[in-house]
């Protein structure tokens, strides 16, 4: 059972209070990109067998958006993070380096 | 290949049953191929079987890193229908139904396919307009089907409550060619004639690397060795994403976690597939009484072959309101398998942009069903570099516009 901590109210979710929304730090392309961009955005997405990282709602909870990074080869959850971020904070990162210090997800390192 | 036929049957017993050979080869991988499959599972050894059969082209390589049909073509509900609403895919997947009847003949082995026909309830007035819809469409498309009434769906169902508490059945749509086949015996039966026609099926082998030499493929490096080939298929679902990475281009697609799981053993009770996709549930009888159950997919990232207990509560939940029976079931197992799923729900059967790496993936939910025509259609374009069937599922659809919206004609049950 895939069990986040909500950073807002530091509520131990389990799923059935979560709501999965997807990839995180998608980054918007709109009117004036190019017809590449707004493929990409609209449809490709990130599927990695490994260090992913995505958007949840604490849907029966605050109702707030957040981030977590997790693995999906073996379900662990390196840590949750607030949604007002554009790239996952430096001690999220470090956690997923101490475990798998070959990790890259997208631009991320 | 020896055949399999009553006489071989009586041969054996007057032997003690010693001259039965294995059913497939397990060659060591030779240096270089005309065409590589990636991935033994139903689509690929159909691929490679219509290869040879349509095209003459045996000179292949069928490589897997786990066991033949270990993945999802031994984890699905076996269900075969092909009452789909859009042109392309009511085509392929009636193909695939219409190869499957005569499955068995054409292999020499016996893939049990039972056309005991499908039903899928219509529990919302919203269902009932778009199965009528279906219907209609299907009816263009040259694929039996006919929508039912709820006393004709208490006919061909008499353990089915109609009036659920939450969701009544109003009706049904009812695909009487369609039913069930034994899913392990379909890779086993492609496996077998594959072998016979001189293919080499390489399990335990898997692809660590593709080799791509300006703007083709060389070949694949595996943990048996390189192996050269002039074309490569990849059919690998769940996997797609990480293999279509190492030949460098990347696919519309996320791997999510789908599960089954079946009952301990009854007598006969229920001689149709049901289908609740408001729910999310469908049901069928297995040839050794389990009662064969299957829902939704979790909503996120997964590669575990494991899904979340609340899906299959929600699953049980909603088959017990419709069929209070189950309710006194103890459930026996219960299993995951990975599947690929696209932006709009339909597979990609498709060039790539390496110019000779084939892919056919994305079939989510639904690939069993869909494994010979899948395999035709794949075959012809691998051989021939365009087939009719597929023509549709190009991964360039997303970029057009062009998708095959079969997601809201489905819903979510495949």
């Amino acid at each position: 059972m895939l069990i986040l901590e909500c950073p807002y109210c530091g509520v131990k979710a389990e799923e059935t209070e979560l709501h999965a929304g997807g990839e995180a730090h998608l980054k918007r392309f709109g009117p004036g990109s190019s017809d590449d961009e707004f493929h990409d955005y609209l449809f490709m997405r990130e599927n990695p067998k490994g260090v992913h990282f995505e958007r949840w709602r604490h849907v029966n909870g605050c109702g707030k958006w957040f981030h977590a990074a997790r693995c999906t080869m073996t379900l662990e959850v390196f840590g949750t993070y607030s949604a007002q971020t554009y790239e996952p904070p430096q001690d999220i990162r470090d956690a997923i380096s101490a475990k798998r210090p070959d990790w890259s997800w997208r631009e991320f390192k | 290949m020896k055949r399999y036929s009553v006489f071989a049957v009586a041969r054996e017993a007057l032997r003690y049953h010693s001259g039965w050979e294995r059913a497939w080869r397990s060659p060591e991988p030779k240096r270089h191929y005309d065409v590589i499959i990636v991935g033994a599972g139903g689509h690929g050894l159909a691929t490679a079987y219509y290869l040879g059969k349509n095209f003459g082209i045996t000179n292949v390589a069928v490589i897997e890193k786990g066991w033949l049909g270990g993945g999802n073509t031994g984890r699905n509900t076996t269900i075969i229908r092909s009452n789909y609403l859009q042109d392309p895919s009511a085509a392929i997947y009636e193909k695939a139904r219409s190869l499957y009847e005569d499955m068995s003949q054409d292999l020499n082995y016996n893939v049990m396919f039972s056309p005991r026909g499908v039903l899928m309830l219509a529990q919302t007035q919203h269902e009932i307009r778009g199965y009528q819809r279906t219907a209609h469409a299907n009816a263009l498309q040259g694929v039996e089907t006919e929508f039912v009434s709820p006393q004709r769906v208490k006919e061909i169902v008499p353990i089915i409550n109609l009036d659920g508490p939450r969701y009544p059945v109003l009706g049904a749509l009812w695909q009487e060619r369609g039913g069930t086949a034994r899913h392990d015996a379909v890779a086993w039966g492609y496996a077998r004639a594959c072998s016979g026609m001189g293919m080499d099926i390489i399990q335990q082998c898997e692809v660590t690397g593709v080799r791509v030499e300006n703007g083709r493929v060389a070949g694949v490096d595996t943990s048996k060795g390189p192996i050269d080939c002039d074309k490569l298929g990849m059919l690998v679902a769940g996997n797609a994403s990480v293999l279509s990475e190492m030949a460098g281009f990347r696919l519309p697609m996320e791997s999510v976690a789908l599960q089954a799981l079946v009952s301990e053993p009854i007598k006969p009770c229920m001689d149709v597939v049901v289908m609740a996709n408001t729910v999310h549930g469908y049901m069928s009888q297995s040839d050794k009484g389990e009662m064969v159950i299957g829902g939704g997919t979790d909503g996120f990232n997964n590669y575990t072959q494991r899904g979340s207990f609340h899906h299959i509560e929600e699953t049980v939940r909603a088959l017990n309101e419709t069929f209070p029976m189950v309710s006194r079931l103890k459930m026996l197992r219960q299993w995951g398998g990975i599947v690929d799923v696209t932006g709009d729900r339909s597979p990609i059967i498709s060039k790539t942009p390496v110019g000779n790496v084939f892919v056919n993936c994305g079939w989510g939910t639904g690939g069993f069903k869909s494994i010979p025509g899948s395999g035709w259609g794949m075959a012809e374009l691998m051989a021939t570099g365009h087939s009719s069937l597929t023509e549709a599922f190009t991964i360039d659809r997303f970029k057009e516009g062009q998708f095959i919206d079969e997601s809201v004609a489905a819903g979510v049950a495949h």
